[in-house]
C-alpha cells in the first residue's frame, strides 16, 4: 500500500510549480468556478511563457434551450478545402509533424455517393470541382449517442448540454479508444508536440476547444465552441466560398438548420449505426 | 424532429409584439408609396474600381437601347446569362443609371439586387432569404452579421461559379515532408 502511494506521489513530487498544478488539477466537470479561474490563470501564464502572447481563455458553459446542429449542402461543395485550413488556423492545430486536421474532404464518384470505402481524400487536381466527382467533407458529427464517449475509460470526453462533444485535454490519457470507436474518423491524435507558428496563433480560445493542446492527447472538431457559444458562426462556415455550410440551433424553429431540415432532402452519415449525428447533409439541387 | 420546442411565454409575447410592430411598419411604408421590402444586412456590392456611381459618366450620355458589342467602355463585360434574351437595359435603368430596374418598373438600389435576381430565380431567392442558399458571416445572434449578395459569388453578367484551385491535400502517413 505504501509503495503504491509513494509511486503515485512520485510524479507529483518530482515536478514543481505549474506542472505540478497541472498534474493535480481536477476533471473539468468537477471544477468549481474558483478552480476554473485558477486553471485559466495558470494556462495563460504557461502560454505567455511558451508563445509570448496573452491568451483569452473562456470556460463559458452551454446556453439553455440550445442544441447545435450543422448542415452541409452536397449540391454546392466543390472540394476546395478552404474549410480545412480555416479550421486549422482558428483552432490552433499543429501544422507539421504532427499534421492535425479536423476536417477531411472525401472525393466520391458522382454515381457512387454512398461508396465511402472507395473515397479519396488525397485528391490534388489543378482546379475543383472536377467533372464526374462530388465532394463530402467529414468532421466530428456531434452524435447524440456518441460511441467515442462510451468507450473513454477515464471520461475525458463527454457530451455537453448543448450537444457538443468535447475533450478535457488535461484529462485525456491518449489511449485512443475513442478514435477506434468513432465511425466517422472524427478524432485525431497528437503523436508529437504540436507545432504552431507563434504569429499564426489564435489567442481567443475556449478551455474545451481551441486552446493549444498537449502531446499525446486526442482532439476533434467542437463546432468552434469558442465562437458558437457567443452566437458566432463556426470558422468553416465563414470560410466556405460556396456557402455550403450551415449552422444553427436545432431547438429554434426559426433557425437556418431547422429550415433546411424541414424543406430539403436531408440525410445523416451512417444513420444505421444509431449514433444520431447532429450533422445533416442535404441537397438543394 | 424529435427535439421539443421550448419557447417561454415571455418570448412568445415578445415575438408577437415584434410581428405586430413589423406589420404596422410595413403598412406604413406601403402608404409612403414604395412597395415595402424585407431588409437584409448586406455589404457593399462588389463594384469594379471607381465604377460607381454610374451616373458620373452616364449623366451626360444619351441612352442607346440598340443591342451591340460595346467597344469603348465596359469591354470586359461578356454577357453570358441568357444573353439571347437579355440586354443591359433590362436590368439597368436607362433614366437613372445608379439604380436597377425590376420588370414591374420599380427602381431598386444595387444593395437590393437580390430582388432583381429573384424575379427569375424564385426558388433560390426563397432559400437565400432563409439562409440556405448563399453565405452568411459574423454573428447569427447578438452581434453584427452579413449576408452576401448574389453578386458577391456570381458575376451577374456571367453567373456560373468559376472553378478554383484547391488547398493542398493532407500528408499521407509515410510522407517525409511532414517530418519537417
Amino acid at each position: 500500500m505504501a509503495a503504491t502511494v509513494s509511486a503515485l506521489a512520485l510524479p507529483t513530487l518530482s515536478c514543481k510549480g505549474p506542472e505540478r498544478e497541472a498534474f493535480l488539477q481536477k476533471h473539468f466537470l468537477e471544477m468549481s468556478e474558483d478552480d476554473k479561474k485558477r486553471v485559466v490563470k495558470r494556462l495563460e501564464e504557461t502560454y505567455r511563457t511558451a508563445y509570448g502572447k496573452q491568451f483569452d481563455i473562456s470556460t463559458k458553459g452551454a446556453r439553455p434551450n440550445t442544441l447545435w446542429g450543422y448542415g452541409l449542402d452536397l449540391s454546392r461543395c466543390i472540394g476546395c478545402r478552404r474549410c480545412v485550413y480555416a479550421c486549422v488556423r482558428e483552432n490552433n492545430q499543429s501544422r507539421h509533424n504532427p499534421q492535425v486536421q479536423w476536417i477531411r474532404v472525401l472525393r466520391l464518384k458522382r454515381e457512387n455517393l454512398v461508396d465511402l470505402d472507395n473515397s479519396e481524400h488525397y485528391y490534388n487536381p489543378d482546379l475543383v470541382p472536377e467533372e464526374h466527382f462530388a465532394y463530402m467533407p467529414v468532421q466530428c458529427q456531434h452524435c447524440e449517442n456518441p460511441p467515442c464517449v462510451k468507450v473513454c475509460p477515464v471520461h475525458a470526453t463527454w457530451k455537453e448540454p448543448d450537444g457538443l462533444v468535447v475533450v478535457d485535454y488535461n484529462w485525456c490519457i491518449g489511449c485512443r479508444y475513442c478514435m477506434a470507436a468513432c465511425p466517422y474518423k472524427g478524432r485525431v491524435f497528437n503523436w508529437a508536440e504540436p507545432k504552431i507558428p507563434p504569429e499564426e496563433l489564435n489567442t481567443s480560445v475556449h478551455y474545451l476547444g481551441n486552446r493549444p493542446r498537449l502531446k499525446n492527447v486526442v482532439e476533434k472538431c467542437t463546432f468552434c465552441v469558442q465562437r458558437v457559444r457567443n452566437g458566432r458562426y463556426p470558422a468553416c462556415v465563414e470560410a466556405c466560398p460556396t456557402g455550403t455550410r450551415k449552422f444553427g440551433n436545432l431547438l429554434d424553429p426559426n433557425s437556418e438548420i431547422r429550415y433546411l431540415i424541414d424543406h430539403k432532402r436531408v440525410f445523416r452519415l451512417k444513420e444505421d449505426l444509431n449514433t444520431e449525428p447532429k450533422f445533416y447533409y442535404f441537397f438543394t439541387v | 424532429m424529435r427535439y421539443g420546442y421550448n419557447l417561454s411565454v415571455g418570448s412568445r409575447t415578445l415575438i408577437s409584439c415584434l410581428l405586430l410592430s413589423a406589420l404596422f411598419a410595413s403598412t406604413y411604408a406601403g402608404a409612403a408609396g414604395r412597395t415595402p421590402h424585407e431588409e437584409f444586412p448586406v455589404p457593399r456590392p462588389p463594384f469594379s474600381k471607381d465604377i460607381f456611381p454610374c451616373s458620373s459618366c452616364h449623366a451626360g450620355l444619351e441612352a442607346n437601347a440598340t443591342r451591340r458589342v460595346l467597344k469603348e467602355e465596359h469591354t470586359a463585360i461578356k454577357l453570358h446569362h441568357a444573353e439571347s434574351m437579355r440586354w443591359c437595359l433590362d436590368c439597368h435603368d436607362s433614366a437613372n443609371r445608379d439604380k436597377l430596374r425590376l420588370v414591374n418598373g420599380e427602381l431598386v438600389d444595387f444593395t437590393e439586387s437580390y430582388l432583381l435576381c429573384g424575379q427569375c430565380h424564385g426558388n433560390i431567392y426563397r432559400d437565400w432569404k432563409a439562409g440556405i442558399h448563399g453565405k452568411r458571416t459574423g454573428y447569427f445572434e447578438g452581434g453584427k452579421r452579413t449576408y452576401l449578395l448574389c453578386v458577391h459569388c456570381h458575376d451577374p453578367h456571367q453567373p456560373r461559379f468559376k472553378p478554383i484551385k484547391p488547398e493542398p491535400p493532407p500528408y499521407r502517413p509515410n510522407d517525409r515532408k511532414n517530418a519537417g
